[in-house]
């Protein structure tokens, strides 16, 4: 059992110039439970996933991590320190839509990585740890593999057991299975569920409607850099009440159905 | 007539010159690699005068002919006040040349790395300088290759400039030799020829290495 964060998300806001990306945006994360950001592309939701391990700035309003700030001293105040910044970031992982997998690196060197330069661990013992997490992920026979050589299900199952093997308190993932062919989507996500089981904080933006409704704790919609709701996944999929929930899963509908 | 025996009895003091066309091309890139990495720094770094020097810097060596900044160092070193042996002005020239090129080849190859590379080192927490030597810079380093050898071989070609400050490499030893044999076909044939076999070979490396590289 992994020990979980929660993530509490006040009033933030953010901007690219003139535009407005994030508008007074609140949310609660419970820790151990599982969050989906979903929305239309644009709406902000990639944006509000990762101002939370700040690799986004956000330009006002607070994220705090188990009630520690993240990115600033103090709301509106400076920015904290890199090293500190640095050591927040060691307990929440991410998995991005693109893998960035580092390609001169073999499946289990991508692992090990972190381990050894951020966890300060000895090559063996960082390579036991990755075998553990490669083997979680159901890849011990390709941990020598450079990435080039496995399909996309299999970089993006390598990219989360780089995360996990940090052992963090809590994991993003940003659009995780948009970049797959549709028959590799079923192997990321059934990754996924095994850590939600186990109690991993997660914060999840996609389109997969069907992982929303089946493991999410509460799902919240967001459009045009507001959030519009959160709910539990059955009340705002099936019964939503807000006229532009209703239009995107109308248009969510159309397209899926043949 | 062309005379085989001629061009062959042609090679032998030419492979002696061509001790200084190598020295002062794999010198030179030497040099043109290290200062060429400063200089990218300092083009990729947050300092605003950083990279006003080293826009500056670019743009007069590779503004300026190899030829006339061979002149210039010849003619000016001495008026400051520095008196070097031709070969030691020579590899500088060839090699601070050299730099403003492989800048601008590591820039692009930095640039061209997907941003995701970096932000998956920054968000498992890894320090900035972790992230250039584990992640960015190997990397970066195999998309350079193919223009670096290009650049070295053109270095080698580039050489035949030095001759006009004096040094006895392989055009200069051709011309020298066309000169008193009067058989400047002969000459100039089995110049060309060591030439070749030079960048045959730096091309022979340079996919090697590449293979070497390549996941």
């Amino acid at each position: 059992m992994v020990e979980a964060s929660s993530v509490e998300i006040r009033n933030v806001n953010k901007f690219y110039g003139p535009f407005q990306a994030l508008k007074d945006v609140s949310l609660s994360i419970p820790p151990g439970k599982v969050s989906c950001l979903i929305g239309p592309s644009g709406s902000g939701k990639s944006t509000l996933l990762r101002c939370i391990n700040f690799l986004e700035e956000y330009d006002s309003g607070e994220i705090a991590i188990d009630g520690q700030l993240i990115g600033y001293v103090s709301a509106g105040g400076r920015r904290m320190s890199s090293r500190r910044l640095r050591e927040m970031r060691r307990s929440i992982g991410m998995v991005f839509q693109q893998f960035n997998l580092w390609p001169h690196m073999t499946a289990l060197q991508n692992v090990c990585e972190g381990l050894i330069r951020v966890r300060g661990l000895t090559k063996s013992e960082a390579e036991a740890r990755a075998t553990d997490a490669l083997k979680k992920v159901g890849l011990s026979d390709k941990m020598a593999n450079h990435p080039s050589r496995l399909s996309g299900g299999q970089q993006q199952r390598v990219a989360i057991a780089r995360a996990i093997a940090m052992e963090p308190r809590l994991m993003l993932f940003d659009e995780p299975t948009s970049a797959l062919d549709p028959e590799l989507v079923g192997e990321v996500l059934s990754v996924m569920k095994t850590l939600a089981a186990e109690g991993m904080t997660m914060v999840v933006v996609t389109h997969e409607m069907g992982f929303a409704a089946h493991v999410a704790d509460q799902v919240a919609f967001m459009e045009k850099g507001e959030l519009v709701g959160v709910d539990a996944p059955s009340r705002i999929l099936n019964h939503p009440e807000d006229p532009r929930i209703q239009a995107f899963l109308r248009t969510y509908h159309e397209r899926n159905s043949f | 007539m062309f005379s085989i025996p001629v061009f062959l009895s042609s090679f032998e003091p030419l492979f002696w010159a061509a001790r200084f066309t190598l020295l002062i091309s794999v010198l030179g890139i030497a040099l043109g690699l290290v200062v060429g990495a400063l200089i990218c720094a300092a083009a990729l770094s947050r300092s605003r005068w950083l990279r006003w020097f080293a826009a500056l810097w670019v743009s007069f060596l590779r503004g300026v002919p190899l030829l006339v900044q061979l002149l210039l160092a010849y003619y000016l070193l001495p008026v400051i006040g520095i008196n070097v042996p031709a070969m030691v002005a020579a590899v500088v020239t060839v090699g601070i040349c050299s730099s403003a090129y492989v800048s601008e080849i590591w820039r692009g190859a930095i640039i061209a790395l997907p941003k995701g590379q970096t932000e998956a080192a920054t968000a498992i927490g890894m320090h900035p300088r972790d992230i250039w030597i584990r992640i960015i810079l190997p990397q970066a380093f195999r998309i350079s290759l193919p223009a670096l050898i290009n650049e070295l071989i053109l270095l080698v070609k580039a050489s035949s400039l030095v001759s006009v400050v004096g040094i006895l490499e392989v055009t200069r030893a051709s011309q020298a030799q066309a000169a008193t044999t009067f058989r400047p076909l002969e000459v100039y044939i089995a110049a060309a020829c060591i030439y070749l076999i030079i960048n045959l070979c730096f091309a022979a490396l340079g996919r090697y290495l590449e293979y070497r590289t390549t996941v």
